[in-house]
């Protein structure tokens, strides 16, 4: 009954990063079987639901005639739109507050507080990709209103900034609100700003002037045109700084591992 | 070998900052049976806490060469809505161990037989317990943390845990922590009084202990 010593507590980089690798991704499977269980469809609800919200809100929006104002494919830009928004936004939700339900797992020395974080925002990575995939797959193979990504790669591209910005900031709201009761009050309200201002309903485009330029300050507007331009980009002309963008991903992430951090270290029994 | 070195431990709280553990040293060799005595709220859980790694200290320093348990039969660790079987598979995920391996021994030793593959939340606490028990068992380590462990189970459990535990394996180091004087007389080999978050140290256990009956007398 005694197996092997059980490795990697301490040691090496390498070593180090297997253990991370494999806490990670047991996480993982604890945290999808807590949340999805194996009733019905089970973990497929994982991208399941968020495709339903998108599905649901592309519809919305093509009923609203959005699409009045120019020739802008209006179920693309729904899905790139409402794909990246449901990425940020659950992600950020899931990282507020996630170590203290959590806290007694902390006992066991391979698991770190961010194993945690990486955790819960891998599984909505892979949840709201899985999702923003098969409905751009579907919608270009057998629906006129969306013709296939003019530039896939750099959809991918944008997609990938879209996630990094969203664990930079994710891990940065996560940290702190470790530290003060109020992140978890101000985020939700913020959240509802935050989604005409993502870019996620215009095209900075056919924004006036004086008001692109002060859109154009939030990052997440960047990596929408951008995605919308790896989509549609002959519709429109797309508006955005890719120094800019990968700036504030990596200002977020070394912000967010720091005051986590700071967070190992003052945090509350 | 466990080293502390100087270990502070400060919480912040509403009212200000709660100094806990004020410059503990503390050394434990592979084998030894070391243990923990001290009044409630003298500090003994924050310290294990930090020794498993679980909390970091303020200042000071810990060294480990050796594999350290979490606190043995700690079972908040669990997650109420999985089964008992999933948590097994959790715990021997985190530690890189096979849970098909292990499963034999736990059910076995658990005696939570179809509960197994019930969600935690039905149990009850005795069965919690026992599974916890039976998890904490089925990944080897160097070092044991016992912080109250005797305090759950009804004596038949108990008298199969103490048989695994410093028979089965004697040879482990062990930190225990409890309030049963006999219970610290028969396991440990050396003590450490804590006392308002400094440690003191006895190499005779009879000794300490007269010291701790002292100090609460008082």
């Amino acid at each position: 009954m005694n197996g092997p010593m059980p490795p990697g507590l301490g040691g090496n980089f390498i070593e180090q990063w297997a253990v991370q690798r494999r806490v990670i991704g047991a996480l993982l499977m604890r945290e999808m079987l807590t949340r999805y269980g194996r009733q019905n469809i089970g973990f497929l609800w994982l991208f399941v639901e968020p495709t339903i919200v998108t599905l649901l809100v592309a519809g919305i929006w093509t009923a609203r005639g959005l699409n009045q104002f120019s020739d802008i494919p209006i179920v693309a830009f729904a899905i790139t739109g409402y794909s990246a928004i449901q990425l940020w936004r659950n992600m950020s939700r899931r990282c507020i507050n996630a170590i203290e339900p959590n806290q007694a797992l902390l006992q066991h020395r391979p698991v770190k507080m961010l194993d945690i974080y990486l955790a819960r925002m891998f599984l909505e990575i892979a949840g709201t990709t899985t999702s923003f995939f098969i409905l751009s797959v579907v919608f270009s193979l057998f629906s006129e209103q969306i013709s296939p990504p003019e530039d896939i790669l750099k959809v991918v591209f944008a997609w990938f900034l879209l996630a990094w910005f969203s664990m930079g900031m994710s891990i940065t709201l996560g940290a702190l609100s470790e530290l003060s009761s109020l992140v978890d009050k101000f985020w939700p309200p913020a959240i509802y700003i935050l989604y005409p201002l993502s870019g996620a309903m215009f095209l900075v485009s056919s924004l006036p002037h004086g008001m692109k330029e002060i859109v154009l300050y939030i990052p997440l507007v960047h990596a929408n045109e951008m995605l919308r331009d790896g989509f549609f980009g002959s519709h429109f002309v797309a508006h955005y700084d890719l120094s800019y963008l990968i700036g504030w991903c990596m200002g977020l992430c070394i912000v967010g591992l720091g005051i986590s951090r700071l967070t190992v270290e003052h945090r509350l029994s | 070998m466990i080293v502390l070195e100087q270990v502070t431990k400060r919480y912040h709280s509403i009212r200000g900052p709660i100094q806990v553990l004020k410059g503990v040293d503390m050394t434990v060799s592979m084998g030894e049976k070391v243990g923990i005595i001290g009044r409630n709220g003298a500090g003994k859980s924050t310290l294990i806490r930090l020794i498993s790694g679980g909390e970091k200290p303020t200042s000071g320093s810990i060294g480990r060469s050796m594999s350290i348990s979490w606190p043995i039969a700690f079972s908040s660790g669990f997650q109420a809505g999985l089964t008992g079987r999933d948590n097994l598979r959790f715990i021997c995920r985190i530690y890189g161990q096979d849970a098909a391996e292990k499963l034999p021994f736990v059910q076995e030793f658990s005696e939570l037989g179809d509960f197994l593959d019930q969600p935690i939340k039905i149990y009850s606490s005795g069965m919690r317990a026992r599974l916890a028990f039976a998890i904490s068992m089925a990944i080897d380590f160097d070092c044991l943390l016992i912080d109250e462990v005797m305090a759950v189970g009804d004596a038949k459990f108990n008298a199969k845990s103490k048989e695994e535990l410093f028979v089965k394996r004697a040879h482990k180091a062990m930190i225990i922590v409890s309030h049963n004087m006999n219970y610290i007389k028969t396991n440990c080999t050396r003590l450490y009084v804590m006392n308002d978050g400094r440690l003191e140290h006895f190499e005779d256990v009879s000794e300490g202990i007269a010291m701790h009956n002292k100090m609460m007398a008082n």
